[in-house]
């Protein structure tokens, strides 16, 4: 059992949660995940790791309300809680002062971006962080992911705060910059965003990490189910990643994979609707 | 003396019919009732030499027991399997007593064995009846503690014995529920997921401390467990599931067996939506592979409402290494099998899901390391199976989470730890390994009877500190 400490609403859609969760806390690092389970009947739900506090034994978790079990955690509060989070699980994100970065956080990713961005930082780089949502009550740490970079661009699909763009307008601006020598990207939030942030720096080879976020039972390596298919063959996401070469992942069979419980996930959703009405006239 | 006569076959144990039992998750023998019990107990020839006991790798005193159920002691019978085996609900279910004590029986002979393992059942199912099983006395604290990683047959037997020696023990597992393959893989058709509960239990109220959601390798190394414990067993099983590696393995709807069963044993995606974890529904679902996990998968396939469900596999029926009596259930209930053949690439529909599976056909060729007749590949045979999902269930090994993360843990082929057979000390001072991670995949069993090994090697390395 971890206990909600508290809970936050950042969005429409992302709520962030601080975790009494003291054993992940002690070891977690940038660019880990947990695996949550909401309750007895809950699926395994893999949630990457914003933030830690090793002395406080917390983690801070923040999810996007896309399916059943998100939605239901979306309901908890303060108090509550979570009968699983199990981790720190993955590798941590490979650190080392590469010199000039980019870190781009789209829409719900920008969570996990930020402690990536601020190890960056600390391990000696220049950190220029993008980030980017549809629309501005989507966005969230505009002030944090300021503290932890060089320089901060926000975009937003419809203008309606910052720039008017996709995360990877901006990209390509500073890979084509005469001044400014790229060495490596990283790039978190929708699967769509990864596939084009990946292939905006292919043709100018800028090394690009992505962290995917796939299907998941057991995330020990155990079931297989996470598996993206690389240039050289599959890899589980779980153990060998989350993240990944995004200029070796096979971005439509990924994209593909991640729909595959489409009609369940309806079925699952219209079914908490409905208990969720009743919940409210008894 | 008058000849004995004895009763030629075993007594009968009734089962649910086949086309009822594809219908539910029910299990499908129903079990000995006390007077066929004592009849069947009663077949034993109680030899001096008993060659049962040496063919169970946990010993367990077969004619002991058996003449204590011909007597009707049904209570000192369970109380005597105990002393060796902590979990006689689960294997008197899952152990192939074909391949082990009954193979040795005497009445083999000339007659069908005695059915030690429908007896072994027999009595553990009548104790569990009789209500919550007393605690044995245990002595006095020793004060070493030991960490089990890993809750499955091994793990528990360690726990077990040990817990019987007066060491404290904490046993660490990585997912929500303790049971490792006895939850996760083993279908509730076959073994009931309240008997290994129930197990467990005991074992808990022996003294064992349970973890759950603890990924040793990951929220502490064995390095970090090592500051705080005197010894470690490492049980961590065969998780990770291998896979064909041709063309069209990624597309939807091909599942390794780990991921069809863990689905549907341990999340309970066959009570989905009251359970939150879905599972694809296939009309034709095919299961690649003649083990014991592939006739689960697709037993399973049939119960979550498949028309169809196909076995695949490359040799013949007699070179299939699942059990008998699950390669007999699963004709029973009308698995179809394609023998000899070999998929060599998944074709999707063009919208990323499985439809086709490219096979070859095969002919039996000379025996090899595994001493069975080897599949060869027919030239140009190639044609295809229909089939909306896959499961692949063609063996797994050791998941390489622990020795990754442990420098000076040493493995061997397909990642195993290697370990001294007659103790099962690792290459890591302290550290113990027994079961599937060492031996890369065999039965609930044989992963027991190195528990009872790394047990006794574990209490004396406690007591003398020599490695």
């Amino acid at each position: 059992m971890n206990k909600i400490l508290e809970k936050e609403v950042l969005s429409d859609v992302a709520k962030l949660m601080v975790v009494e969760a003291p054993l992940v806390a002690r070891k977690a690092q940038a660019g880990q995940f947990v695996i949550v389970r909401v309750d007895a009947y809950g699926e395994r739900v893999p949630l990457t790791i914003a933030d830690y506090d090793r002395e406080a034994g917390t983690i801070v978790l923040i999810f996007q309300e896309v399916g059943k079990s998100t939605m239901q955690m979306g309901t908890l509060e303060a108090g509550d809680e979570l009968v699983t989070v199990v981790g720190p699980l993955g590798h941590a994100t490979e650190l080392d002062n590469f010199g000039t970065v980019v870190c781009i956080g789209g829409g719900v990713g920008i969570a996990p971006i930020f402690p990536i961005a601020r190890a960056l930082k600390e391990a000696g780089n220049t950190v220029i962080s993008i980030i980017g949502a549809r629309t501005n009550e989507y966005l969230f740490w505009e002030d944090r992911m300021r503290a932890v970079s060089d320089e901060l661009i926000v975009c937003t699909d419809d203008g309606s705060y910052g720039r008017k763009a996709l995360v990877t307008e901006p990209l390509k601006e500073l890979l084509e910059s005469p001044g400014k020598t790229i060495s490596r990207v990283w790039a978190i939030g929708p699967m769509i965003m990864m596939k084009f942030v990946s292939l905006t720096t292919q043709p100018f080879e800028v090394s690009t990490i992505v962290s995917l976020n796939t299907i998941m039972v057991d995330g020990t390596g155990m079931c297989g189910g996470c598996r993206v298919l690389l240039d050289d063959g599959p890899q589980f996401v779980c153990v060998d990643g989350p993240e990944f070469d995004g200029h070796r992942v096979q971005w439509d069979n990924l994209l593909s994979r991640v729909q595959f419980y489409k009609e369940q996930e309806q079925v699952a959703v219209e079914r908490w609707h409905e208990k969720c009405k009743l919940d409210e006239v008894s | 003396m008058a000849k004995k006569t004895i009763i030629p076959t075993k007594t009968p144990m009734s089962e649910q019919p086949p086309a009822e039992r594809i219908k539910n998750y029910d299990e499908v023998p129903y079990g000995y009732t006390p007077e066929q019990a004592i009849a069947e107990a009663k077949r034993c020839l109680q030899c001096k030499r008993p060659f049962c006991i040496e063919g169970c790798p946990v010993e367990i005193d077969v004619p002991g027991f058996l003449q204590l159920i011909a007597e009707g002691e049904f209570q000192g019978a369970i109380n005597l399997i105990r002393e060796t085996n902590a979990l006689p609900a689960v294997t008197g279910r899952v152990c192939p007593q074909e391949e082990q004590c009954e193979a040795v029986c005497a009445l083999c002979k000339r007659f069908e064995s005695v059915a030690i393992g429908r007896l072994e059942r027999f009595v553990a199912d009548w104790e569990a009846a009789q209500g919550p099983l007393p605690v044995p006395e245990l002595p006095p604290p020793t004060g070493k503690k030991v960490a089990v990683v890993g809750s499955g047959p091994a793990g528990i037997t360690v726990a077990a014995d040990l817990a019987r020696m007066g060491h404290s023990v904490t046993v660490f597992e990585a997912l929500h529920e303790p049971g490792g393959v006895l939850v996760y893989g083993i279908p509730e058709f076959r073994l009931p997921k309240a008997i290994v509960r129930r197990d467990i239990d005991y074992v808990c109220r022996m003294g064992v401390e349970l973890v759950t959601d603890f990924v040793v390798g990951n929220t502490a190394t064995l390095d970090e467990l090592l500051e705080d414990f005197d010894a470690i067993f490492l049980g961590t099983g065969a998780g990770l599931p291998w896979f064909l590696n041709v063309p069209g393995e990624n597309l939807n709807g091909v599942y390794s067996a780990n991921e069809y069963l863990t689905r549907v044993n341990l999340m309970k995606a066959y009570l989905f939506p009251e359970y939150d974890t879905p599972i694809a529904l296939g009309r034709r679902v095919a299961t690649i592979g003649g083990g014991n996990v592939a006739m689960d998968s697709a037993r399973t396939a049939l119960r979550l409402g498949a028309e169809e469900s196909l076995i695949v596999y490359r040799r013949s029926r007699e070179e299939m290494p699942g059990r008998d009596e699950e390669i007999h259930h699963a004709e029973e209930e009308g698995i179809q099998f394609h023998l000899l053949t070999s998929p060599v690439a998944f074709h999707g529909d063009g919208k990323g899901q499985v439809k086709e599976i490219e096979c070859l056909k095969n002919e039996l060729g000379e025996p090899d390391a595994s001493g069975r007749r080897r599949p060869v590949p027919v030239p140009d045979s190639n044609f295809r199976i229909p089939a909306d999902i896959v499961i692949v269930a063609i063996g797994q090994s050791p998941n390489p989470l622990i020795p990754k993360t442990t420098s000076d843990l040493q493995t061997g082929r397909r990642g195993t730890v290697v370990v001294d057979e007659d103790t099962m000390k690792t290459s890591k001072r302290s550290v113990f390994a027994g079961g599937d991670v060492a031996t890369g995949g065999a039965t609930v069993i044989l992963a027991m009877g190195q528990g009872r090994i790394a047990a006794k090697a574990i209490d004396e390395y406690l007591r003398t500190g020599e490695w």
